[in-house]
């Protein structure tokens, strides 16, 4: 009977609890406090993490995610790494490349530097590394979506492969000169080609050692050879919820490293990583969802950046007589408040884009300044004059009174609230529009994206590179992202000129990819974009120089330290 | 009882092969591609990946091929992780669901059991009305809830456990009791309901008469009858909280299955649903024929087949 009144007495606070939490609210200050405790305790240079997901695949040429990518950009170094200004910094090369006056042959020079073995880092690193990206076999994501068009020989690779022919890793542009110097041919000049070196995918990798592991190469943390700040530790494989990072002795610039030790854990729940992060229990949260951030509006803890990551409506003319005329494009493009929209559906601290290239994502190497500074920020912004106008127009040339589209979206929480907020403003202020929201889980709808398969579709894009050609590409006439059947001579022509031509002129290709932009949405309106997200996680103040990058892995901790 | 048990266990098999068969072809209705970075890729690029894991086969084929596997014990490999084999996956990541779900199962029937027979004793008193007031919540608010309650006001304001992560026995504190609250509030109504019909009946009536002590009548006598009914409904509940514990896994950080069965199905890792579909399939029928034998053992009026001759 003693443990039936335990249990009452337990049952009790639990009843009691619900009360509390009604009235809940009030008491952050204590967390606050306990926080500043722990930090005075601890002056170890050791910083635990949360992440929202296990890692899914270490190795560096397979690798397609997030996560792989930040782990890979903390335990090994390719050519180049970021820094935490974006800026490219040396990695395994030493010093600048030497560029042919052409821009296509870039010779590296490697620094002397060790793999975890022993074994010394060498060109033929790279040069395995890269043909085993490209190579059809290991069927690598990355590896042909990064090089195609871009190194000389890949795409014939591709190509070769996808009709059952022969082909010859030994025609991809990449050679060994000699154990220290490594030459790369492009298939044309690749302006951003420094910063494109910062990608794992272009990683090295140790042949006899891949080999050597054959079928359990990255599958742990024993079958994975280092070359970076740290080295991964206690891993043991995509199913582990944690692992660490061990500062690096033999890695070259072992001097500027600070911290011996990273730990991270997997918490998918932001409310319960903010909990975690009140007990001092974890010191950086994963990314907050917009649930949990404005709990924390104006407290200096929450670190927020714009990322470079666009959403918009694409609008697909491939079957739609409606979507084919640019009067009715430019209505639903006008339409939708955006303002209104980032403020109470998202409410996350992301931003209206009236715009197809991100804001504070890339500067011109020559003037420094903001790619967006050419155009502003107000292509196709909301206008509900210019919208009404438009779509009396477009109806008009159509000789319709009622348009019916259909939105295709994910299944997410986010998706959902977005897809009800742009159907409402697109029928109340376009009369006679009727929007069916079809909400399809991820792999679907990108399924029926390259069937082109939808009307109307909530897409985001993040870039892969820093460059404004990662966003411009997209719309070329046939375009493998295109997938809308937009088409516009003028802008293809201004594209092709700025990867040719002005390659090699950053203020006048710049000049064209923005007039690019400027037809793609004030001429055709061929997308709507709707808002540029922002990250929001909570940093603990003894933490410096947290640093986190724009493009491919978010964080580096080369750098970081704690106070 | 040797021919009962093994005509179960062959309809078992049978059970188990139509399910994965029937799942398999409904899987491959989903439209898309297990690759995660299919909206970046070209058609090319999408069609020598497809190729490669031979997924443009004719499905009968990849039937066929997946089945003989099976026969084989391989269940495959992920494709969303690296060449991580689903059997792996499944055996790391059931540890951690069915000792959470275990116990959960443990300490809310336990509790439960307890809560209905001294409510059912204590009939239309104030520990009775209690009772019911804490089954009502258990039942009706949902175990996030809880969950993030104890995870507030037990882990972050006391201090006491701590709140989130699976390292080692005080971590489980609180997703356990946030998890059992609903089997705690099940096993309560049921036990008080049959408690208080069996109490009435002529056998408890003549054990007081004999002169048997409350304790005994109550726990020796009556409860073994009540019980009946709570065995039944605890089979499907033992394998959905051992398996299905998914909120209660996220809001923790718990590496359970749950995740992975229902993040599989999103990212459509054929090997993984298949694994993690044969796998719940797999102990619901166990659990069934478990609750089956469990009856005879409990109330010998019940008899399995063949007891009549």
């Amino acid at each position: 009977m003693k443990k039936s009144k335990f249990f009452l007495l337990l049952s009790l606070m639990l009843v009691l609890s619900t009360f509390l939490a009604a009235c809940g609210g009030g008491g952050d200050n204590a967390g606050k406090d306990d926080n500043k405790k722990g930090a005075d305790e601890t002056a170890a240079q050791e910083i635990k993490m949360l992440e929202a997901q296990a890692i899914p695949n270490m190795d560096s040429v397979k690798s397609t995610d997030t996560i792989s990518f930040t782990t890979l950009n903390n335990v090994n170094e390719g050519l180049y790494r970021l820094d935490g200004n974006q800026e490219v910094v040396e990695g395994m090369a030493e010093g600048e490349p030497e560029i042919s006056e052409d821009g296509t042959v870039y010779t590296f020079k490697l620094r002397d530097a060790k793999w975890s073995n022993g074994e010394p880092v060498t060109a033929h690193d790279f040069v395995y590394a890269w043909q085993r990206a490209i190579d059809p076999e290991t069927a690598s994501e990355y590896g042909p979506y990064m090089m195609d068009g871009k190194i000389k020989g890949a795409a014939e690779i591709t190509a070769a492969a996808a009709e059952k022919k022969e082909y010859d890793l030994n025609t991809l542009g990449v050679k060994a000169i000699d154990d220290k110097t490594l030459e790369v041919t492009l298939e044309r000049p690749v302006p951003f080609f420094k910063s494109l070196m910062t990608f794992p995918t272009f990683y090295p990798q140790n042949q006899k050692f891949v080999e050597e592991q054959g079928e359990n190469y990255g599958v742990n943390s024993d079958s994975i050879l280092y070359n970076g700040p740290f080295v991964l530790a206690d891993w043991d494989g995509s199913t582990d919820s944690e692992w660490s990072y061990v500062k690096n002795a033999d890695y070259w610039d072992a001097d500027t490293v600070k911290l011996e030790k990273v730990t991270w854990n997997v918490l998918k729940e932001s409310q319960s990583a903010a909990n975690a992060f009140e007990t001092g229990e974890v010191d950086i949260t994963s990314k907050l969802s917009s649930d949990v951030v404005p709990q924390y509006e104006g407290d200096p803890r929450l670190v927020k950046w714009l990322e470079p990551t666009i959403f918009w409506l694409k609008m697909n003319q491939k079957e739609s007589d409606a979507l084919k005329n640019v009067n009715i494009r430019k209505a639903i493009a006008q339409a939708i408040n955006k303002e209104d929209f980032v403020n109470s559906v998202l409410n996350n601290g992301s931003i209206v884009a009236n715009y197809a290239v991100p804001n504070e994502f890339v500067k011109n190497d020559e003037t420094g300044e903001d790619f967006r500074a050419i155009n502003g920020n107000e292509l196709l912004p909301y206008n509900l004059d210019e919208a009404k106008k438009a779509w009396e127009a477009g109806l008009a040339e159509l000789g319709t009174d009622s348009v019916e589209l259909r939105y295709l979206t994910d299944d997410t929480e986010t998706a959902k609230k977005s897809a009800e907020y742009v159907k409402n403003q697109l029928e109340t202020n376009l009369p006679g529009m009727k929007i069916n929201v079809e909400s399809v889980p991820f792999s679907v709808r990108i399924d029926r994206q390259n069937k082109q398969d939808y009307d109307l579709q909530m897409h985001g894009w993040g870039p892969d590179y820093l460059d404004p050609m990662t966003f411009s590409d997209l719309w070329l006439t046939g375009g493998g992202n295109n997938k809308m059947d937009y088409s516009n001579k003028k802008y293809d022509q201004l594209i092709e000129e700025a990867q040719t031509t002005l390659a090699q002129k950053p203020v006048e290709r710049y000049e064209a990819l923005a007039e690019a932009e400027r037809i793609l949405l004030e001429e055709d309106a061929a997308i709507a974009p709707l808002y540029q997200r922002s990250s929001n996680l909570l940093v603990n103040e003894k933490v410096e120089n947290f640093t986190y990058h724009l493009v491919g892995p978010e964080y580096s901790f080369k750098w970081t330290s704690v106070k | 009882m040797a021919k009962y048990l093994t005509q179960r266990i062959i309809y078992m098999v049978v059970t188990l092969f139509l399910i994965a068969s029937f799942t398999f072809f409904l899987m491959k209705i989903i439209p898309g591609t297990p690759f995660s970075n299919a909206d970046k890729l070209s058609d090319t690029q999408l069609s020598i990946m497809i190729d490669k894991y031979g997924l443009d086969d004719p499905v009968p084929v990849q039937y066929a091929n997946y089945m003989m596997n099976l026969l084989k014990g391989d269940l495959g490999v992920s494709f969303q992780f690296n060449n991580v084999g689903v059997t792996d996956i499944i055996i790391k990541s059931l540890g951690p669901s069915a000792t959470l779900g275990g116990l959960a199962i443990l300490f809310g029937t336990f509790f439960g059991v307890i809560l209905g027979v001294v409510a059912a004793l204590k009939q239309n008193t104030w520990v009775d009305y209690t009772s019911t007031f804490i089954a009502v919540l258990g039942k009706s608010i949902p175990s996030f809830v809880f969950a993030g309650l104890l995870q507030y006001y037990i882990g972050v304001k006391l201090g006491w456990f701590p709140v989130a992560f699976w390292r080692g026995p005080e971590y489980m504190v609180l997703p356990t009791i946030a998890l059992a609250m609903f089997p705690l509030a099940t096993a309560s109504r049921f036990v008080r309901t049959e408690m208080i019909e069996v109490m009435e009946s002529d056998y408890i009536t003549l054990a007081k008469a004999k002169g048997a002590s409350w304790f005994e009548i109550a726990f020796k006598h009556a409860l073994r009858n009540a019980l009946i009914p709570v065995i039944t409904v605890l089979g499907p509940l033992v394998v959905s909280l051992m398996t299905g514990s998914l909120v209660i896994e996220k809001i923790f950080g718990i590496p359970g299955i749950g995740e992975q069965f229902v993040k599989s199905i999103q990212v459509n890792d054929y090997p993984v649903i298949m694994g993690t579909t044969l796998l719940f399939a797999g102990l619901f029928v166990l659990v069934i024929l478990i609750v089956d034998l469990l009856y005879g053992v409990i109330d010998p009026r019940i008899r399995l087949a063949g007891g009549k001759k």
